[in-house]
């Protein structure tokens, strides 16, 4: 079922040993076989990626030389806009938004001849930890169906821990690539803020959202941040610096490369833990021990109020962002008697529930009077969980710790109640809110059965150093070469 | 509007601006549609970033920092070294992203003032004042919402929307209520508009839109130290409606204290028809726009360096100009204003002095015969043919004697229409006076040869026949007699 990694593909391309519309049609075959189940999916586009893939194979046949990325399928979050198809975010409001436009990712995917086999679900507007959120489907996880995925990128996530696409794109606000990719046993990362060009990503939380790979191998995440990375004059906060292959970087072990200094972070291990979670994860560290990486603990003290902060800062930015859906210009109308009437009705019925209370929450927080205890106060605990960070980097080269304190839980169980859900992202959210990278690379199974996820955090701009530790580890172990039943 | 019982109590108004000026950079604030005023096509000059679509992001035009600085820098300000742009939040149909993004506790400029200056009659003293600036900002305007059935939203049976005006760049001026009167306040309007013209980072057309004031005014007692209730008024299309609104509210204001009634913290609408203001909506409380900074652009640093260049490439300002022309040039306070009003017009005659004009001769040409001429013409000074070297000349060859002043005035039409050579001209067409004694002698003998009645009444004692034999002397040479000279000779003859 699996169709191989990147360069495998890419070597049977060139060798003509299979052409990119068999592939693609693999992962199409694949798409219709598992979605029944997987429901990773909100829109297929079957012809468009054959369509690429043919273009590919023209060029083979042509004796012209094809790029690492060209005629490999590729899944879409249905939260980048790409031109001509419809992006909807999972939510009605946006139900049938055809975007006149590419984003600036999608466009270098499209440059690059990936082929996209379609768009994937998502928490409405990237708002979860589930992708039970989403207006118009739930996403199973493929180790165990009756569970869930993980979000807000659980449809990319489940998508390729399903094999119906080699690699895709999500978008990490607060954890919304590692959190699903750990659920899934699938890589995950988030690059540093501004590495990726965010032109064309429905926005969320503007000074928090960044795009990034999810993969079934460290390499094939690798491949695709080559792809994505890099200035883009479109966006303003993405950074002025050159891109390195990160394929580089893939180096098995840390002895030969100098060393390489590991911090445990030791707030996150404790209280609200599974066990499971806590053993797999030590295991890893040994694992990065035995391979040459000298390990300390370290403390972030401020660790902890990420998530109340992150809690202010996301909704109060999604309350603005989210304002544009009026039914003025373009997305959902309810007809009313009067102006008043139509945004209310509109905005009543075209959120979800969890968006409503995020624009809730940040409306409320940004209002006069409260401003100052709440945002204010979050941006200056922003600056302080930065500042441990920096200190933290300062004696180490990547920390380390559990990316979600769970496995996967069943679709339902925390759908009544928020703030046991807002808890899953207490350990990515830190390194959101820091602008940092963060990788999740699979470490392990809990007795069920489902996966469980290693976070590696790196300083800013250390992609390089994150690559390293996190292939090294993987190349020393199973972990990634398991594969979900799919039942 | 004046009350039939004298006023016990003097009272004065306190009046403060907040003007929005259009910049005229070619692209949109944070994208690159055209800023061009179009009505007439609707949604033309638009793109999915200035109508806010879903994942797009705003870039600033690097343009409109500069031009900000340097309005910032005309105005007197301190130029903030890091400044930042932030979100203001109201939902409204012509904001596409129901938020605008502005600057709220980091604008670009602060701290500044400008002189306006008030001359009531052509001799009299210019009154300077120096009206403080409290702050300059950049921000995006909004689109344009045109009603059917209503002026207003409220009452219309629909509301088309219009964004070509959506993203084109403004700054918004705020004054200190500094100003006391309608007169003032037209005044400061005028000068902003005259600096930005002369920074020629703005076309300042009120008519257009692209420069729009709103008044901040209240009134109290001469001596109480608390302010009054303060209104806002709107919609003024020109300086003297600015000017009008004000003094209206004056009286208005002073009325309803006088008859005690209460002043309500409203919004009134300046009518342009009735020359009143009307009650347009009640202020409950300040607006609560949720401001935060804006996450889709970094901060704002200007560097020394930079700083150093924009104030470099200044132009000389109009309040600069009028005390150079006056301390420099001799000219009055008047003739200053008139001629640094428009600064190609200041240019002009700067040139023409250049070029060795007499500077209050140039100055009365250019306010004059050629100022008559562009406004009948509704032509700008750069587009007639008549160059400043060559008004210079013309104005030498008077000062000089080669012509009269009534022959430059003839010939002045065909300089204004065709150019060329005044001197040529008037060589050309034999216009060059005549200073020779015997030959004005010869014509005034033969005037008064032909004209033995009018003489015979001078000599009776009807002097006043004097201009006549003037007149003929002038008709008979073509108009080239030198007119002192005539006047000698022809008092001499005549007295027989």
């Amino acid at each position: 079922m699996y169709q191989g990694s990147i360069r495998e593909l890419h070597q049977q391309l060139v060798n003509k040993e299979r052409s990119a519309v068999e592939i693609t049609n693999e992962a199409l075959a694949q798409i219709e076989k598992v979605e029944p189940k997987i429901h990773a999916f909100l829109a297929v586009t079957a012809d468009l990626a054959l369509e690429t893939a043919q273009k590919v194979d023209d060029k083979i046949a042509a004796g012209e030389e094809i790029g690492l990325l060209e005629g490999i399928p590729i899944g879409i979050k249905d939260n980048m806009c790409t031109k001509g198809i419809k992006t909807t975010c999972a939510s009605n409001i946006l139900a049938n938004f055809v975007p006149p436009y590419e984003s600036t990712v999608t466009q270098k995917l499209k440059d690059a001849s990936a082929v996209m086999v379609g768009k994937t679900n998502l928490d409405e507007f990237a708002m979860g930890s589930s992708t039970e959120n989403s207006a118009f489907q739930v996403t199973a996880n493929p180790w165990d169906i009756s569970r869930v995925p993980g979000g807000s990128s659980g449809g990319s996530a489940a998508a390729v821990a399903a094999g119906e696409c080699v690699v895709a794109l999500g978008s990490d606000t607060g954890g919304s690539i590692r959190q699903p990719a750990s659920l899934c046993g699938v890589v995950g990362m988030k690059p540093t803020y501004g590495l990726v060009s965010r032109f064309g990503l429905v926005a969320f939380g503007s000074s928090l959202d960044q795009i990034g790979p999810f993969a079934r191998s460290v390499e094939d995440a690798a491949i695709l941040l080559n792809a994505i990375a890099g200035y883009d004059s479109a966006d303003a906060t993405s950074l002025k610096v050159e891109i390195p292959d990160y394929t580089k970087f893939l180096k098995p072990d840390f002895k030969s490369t100098g060393g390489l200094k590991v911090g445990i972070i030791t707030e996150t291990f404790g209280e609200g833990l599974d066990a499971s979670v806590t053993k797999a994860v030590r295991k890893a560290i040994a694992q990065l021990e035995a391979l040459g990486a000298e390990v300390k603990e370290i403390s972030c003290p401020r660790f902890r109020y990420g998530l109340p902060a992150y809690y202010i800062i996301a909704p109060s930015e999604a309350s603005a962002n989210l304002a544009r859906y009026d039914a003025v210009k373009y997305g959902m109308r309810q007809e009313a008697e009067n102006l008043v009437d139509m945004y209310t009705s509109t905005r009543a019925t075209g959120f979800g529930k969890e968006v409503k209370r995020r624009i809730m929450l940040g409306t409320y927080a940004l209002s006069a009077g409260y401003y100052d205890a709440y945002y204010l106060k979050a941006q200056k605990v922003r600056t302080l969980i930065k500042q441990d960070f920096e200190q933290a980097f300062a004696e180490v080269d990547v920390l380390v710790c559990p990316t979600s304190p769970s496995t996967a839980f069943k679709a339902g169980d925390k759908t009544t109640d928020p703030l046991s859900m807002y808890l899953l992202d207490l350990m990515t959210i830190p390194i959101n809110l820091a602008g940092l990278p963060g990788i999740s690379i699979p470490c392990g199974f809990d007795e069920q059965g489902l996966p469980i996820g290693l976070q590696l955090i790196g300083n800013v701009l250390r992609e390089d150093i994150l690559f390293h530790a996190a292939y090294a580890y993987e190349q020393a172990t199973e972990w990634h070469k398991q594969q979900p039943s799919l039942s | 509007m004046t009350t039939s019982a004298p006023k016990k109590t003097e009272y004065e108004a306190i009046i403060g601006l907040e003007t929005h000026c259009q910049l005229n950079t070619e692209t949109k604030i944070f994208s690159s549609e055209s800023t061009k005023f179009d009505p007439d096509n609707p949604n033309t000059n638009v793109s999915p970033i200035c109508l806010g679509y879903p994942g797009v992001l705003p870039v600033l035009n690097e343009k409109v920092l500069e031009y900000a600085v340097k309005a910032g820098l005309a105005l007197n300000c301190q130029i903030a070294p890091y400044s930042k742009f932030d979100r203001k939040q109201y939902f409204y149909p012509d904001l596409p992203k129901n938020y605008q993004i502005s600057q709220y506790d980091l604008p670009i400029a602060e701290h500044g003032w400008l002189e306006i200056e008030i001359v009531e009659k052509q001799n009299s003293e210019p009154v300077r004042k120096k009206i403080g600036i409290t702050r300059l900002h950049m921000e995006e305007d909004a689109g344009k919402l045109n009603h059917a059935g209503s002026d207003r939203l409220d009452g219309s049976t629909y509301s088309l929307v219009d964004f070509n005006r959506a993203g084109v760049p403004l700054v918004e001026i705020v004054s200190e209520p500094d100003l006391r009167s309608g007169k003032e306040a037209a005044e400061y309007a005028q000068e902003l508009r005259r600096i930005m013209l002369y920074l020629g980072i703005s076309d300042g057309k009120m008519q257009e839109g692209s420069l729009r004031c709103d008044v901040n005014i209240s009134v109290r007692p001469v001596g109480q130290k608390e302010f009054g209730t303060k209104v806002e008024i709107k919609n003024m299309n020109s300086f003297s409606a600015i000017q009008k609104a004000i003094d209206y509210e004056i009286e208005r204001q002073i009325e309803a204290i006088e008859n005690g009634e209460p002043i309500y913290q409203e919004t009134r609408l300046w009518q342009e028809g009735s020359g009143t203001t009307k009650s347009m909506r009640m202020k409950e409380g300040s607006s609560d726009y949720r401001y935060f900074p804006e996450p889709d652009l970094p901060p704002i640093e200007v560097s020394p360096e930079q700083l150093k260049l924009w104030k470099s490439e200044l132009v000389e300002l109009p309040a600069q100009k009028r005390h150079r022309y006056e301390e420099k040039l001799g000219l009055s306070a008047y003739d200053a204003r008139v001629l640094t009003d428009d600064r190609t017009v200041a240019e002009y005659f700067e040139a023409a002095v250049a070029a060795g004009g007499d500077t209050k001769q140039v100055a009365n040409w250019v306010m004059g015969d050629i100022a008559a001429y562009l406004k009948s013409n509704e032509l700008s000074i750069t587009e007639i043919a008549l160059k400043p070297e060559i008004l210079a000349e013309l104005v030498s060859l008077i000062t000089k004697g080669t012509i009269s002043g009534k022959i430059a005035k003839d010939i002045l039409p065909e300089l204004l229409t065709k150019g060329g050579s005044a001197k040529e001209l008037v060589e050309k067409k034999g216009l060059i006076q005549i200073s020779d004694t015997g030959e004005i002698e010869k014509i005034i003998d033969e005037v008064i040869a032909a004209h033995p009645s009018e003489l015979e009444k001078f000599r009776n004692g009807k002097t006043k026949l004097k201009g006549f034999f003037v007149g003929q002397v002038m008709k008979k040479s073509g108009g080239r007699a030198d007119p002192k000279l005539t006047n000698q000779l022809l008092s001499k003859k005549l007295q027989g």
